[in-house]
């Protein structure tokens, strides 16, 4: 499976609020260091299980239990069109 | 920052009415009777300003609407000039005055979203509502154009009397289109639309039928097709909160650049408001009396002061007080918790008789 931000999903600073954002039709959602984490990784090339791989590396966790965490979260954004899971 | 203004939280959205002016006739235009003419419309050098500020005040998405947004030849610019920002564009139009080379202009300068407005989902009763012939036809060949751009897409319906019977065909169309999301807002009086609201009020039949569809669909086309229903105010129990709470998420700026808590405020009588033109943006979301005007719960009227829903609703829309009460500062009357409702139940049952199309006010300049 591989994750990718559709068209009219991006990432965004927010210098004023001072945190991460994710901007999308009709949807603004600040996100927490994680969240952030895990979007910035996905580019439409890197498949979700690296993605994780990844993450569990540079955060130093278990990749077991990051890999669900990961799944999850882009699972729930994917029901609501806000990441496209390809593959 | 002055003292107080440190509680207040900086606004999110910013809808810029870049005209007033527009091709169609909708009888259920939320734009002001009033209509802003061209001559007193906001350069593309101030929108450029006004983006600017929205920006560096927290603003993180602008909606451009109208009117009818493609009745700007500078239109291209403008959309340049909100990314340039670093705001997050949505384009809200009903595709009439665009073309594919236009389209292409807009998407070059860097448009995140179009949401493309239906007023049908079949060429004869869409035309009717909007009162130009060969409308859908156009609007048909923008939406291709914009699915071969591949720009995110909305399908925004607005739905009432005469048309919620196409509801289904809506999420059909909105599919064949690409457009992720579809929007389904039953309209909302306020404009033009109060002027007609008795032609275009729906039955509260066909709303509840209109719910099962939406709840149907929302699980048949899961993962495809993300469905928003804003179902009608009037059949409801308690309130909404208007935009999150006035004066708490999001300002607007009407064409000739007055500053707006919401795009209804100018029916208030007795408020006054700033213009971009004479004051900052942030000294007018900070300080200005009309966004103080009924901030928070200070302003409160009783039941709602002691109300357990005083922080969730925020005592409901005002322009909707204003309508059926003829009191600003009356709570919502939508509210079952509160005498007003009476009054707004008398008019659902005088206007359960209601009238047909024909009898609707369409709205035009100088009417
Ligand atoms: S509601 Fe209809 S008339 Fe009003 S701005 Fe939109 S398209 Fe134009
Ligand atoms: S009484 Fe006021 S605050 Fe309470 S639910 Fe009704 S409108 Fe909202």
């Amino acid at each position: 499976m591989i994750p990718v931000l559709p068209r009219g999903v991006r990432l965004h600073w927010d210098g004023v609020r001072a945190t991460h954002v994710l901007l999308a039709p009709e949807r603004t959602l600040m996100l927490d260091e994680i969240g952030h984490a895990i979007l910035s990784r996905v580019d439409g090339v890197t498949p979700l299980s690296a993605l994780a791989a990844g993450l569990a590396a540079d955060f130093d966790a278990p990749i077991a239990e990051v890999e669900p965490d990961v799944a999850d979260f882009l699972l729930g954004l994917a029901k609501e069109r806000l990441v496209d899971l390809n593959g | 920052m002055a003292d107080g203004a440190r509680l207040i939280p900086p606004p999110i959205a910013m809808l810029a009415e870049l005209t007033h002016r527009c091709p169609l006739s909708c009888p259920y235009c939320s734009n002001p009777v009033d209509l802003a003419r061209r001559e007193a419309e906001l350069s593309t050098e101030d929108w450029a300003d006004v983006f600017r500020q929205a920006a560096g005040l927290g603003v993180l998405q602008v909606h451009l609407s109208g009117g009818e947004p493609a009745s700007r030849r500078d239109l291209a610019q403008i959309v340049a000039a909100a990314r340039e920002a670093g705001l997050y564009v949505n384009l809200i139009t009903s595709g009439i005055g665009l073309t594919e080379e236009r389209l292409t202009e807009i998407v070059a300068a860097g448009v995140d979203h179009i949401q493309l407005s239906v007023q049908g989902t079949r060429a004869e009763t869409a035309d009717r509502v909007g009162g130009y012939r060969g409308g859908f036809a156009k609007k048909m060949e923008i939406a291709e154009a914009i699915a071969r751009a591949g720009v995110a897409l909305t399908l925004n319906a607005v739905m009432h009397r005469h048309n919620l019977g196409e509801l289904p065909e809506v999420f059909d169309l909105a599919e064949r289109l690409g457009a992720r999301r579809v929007e389904i807002a039953c309209v909302q009086f306020q404009g033009w639309a109060l002027e007609n609201r008795a032609v275009l009020q729906p039955t509260r039949a066909q709303v509840d039928e209109a719910k099962d569809l939406v709840a149907e669909a929302r699980s048949a086309r899961a993962g495809r097709l993300v469905i928003d229903f804003v179902p009608p105010d009037y059949y409801a129990d308690l309130p909404k909160a208007c935009m999150g709470g006035w004066g708490s998420t999001g300002l607007n700026v009407a064409p000739d650049g007055t500053v707006l808590p919401c795009h209804a405020a100018q029916t208030i009588p007795g408020m006054r408001f700033a213009n971009f033109r004479d004051l900052t943006l942030e000294e007018i979301w900070y300080r200005g009396p009309a966004f103080a005007a009924f901030r928070g719960t200070d302003w409160m009227p009783d039941p709602c002061r002691s109300c357990d829903r005083r922080e969730i609703d925020f005592g409901g829309c005002r322009c909707q007080a204003l309508a059926v009460l003829g009191d600003a500062a009356a709570p919502d009357p939508v509210c079952r918790r509160t005498e007003g409702r009476t009054r707004l139940d008398e008019l659902l049952r005088a206007e359960g008789n209601a009238p047909d199309l024909e009898a609707a006010r369409w709205r035009r300049i100088g009417g």
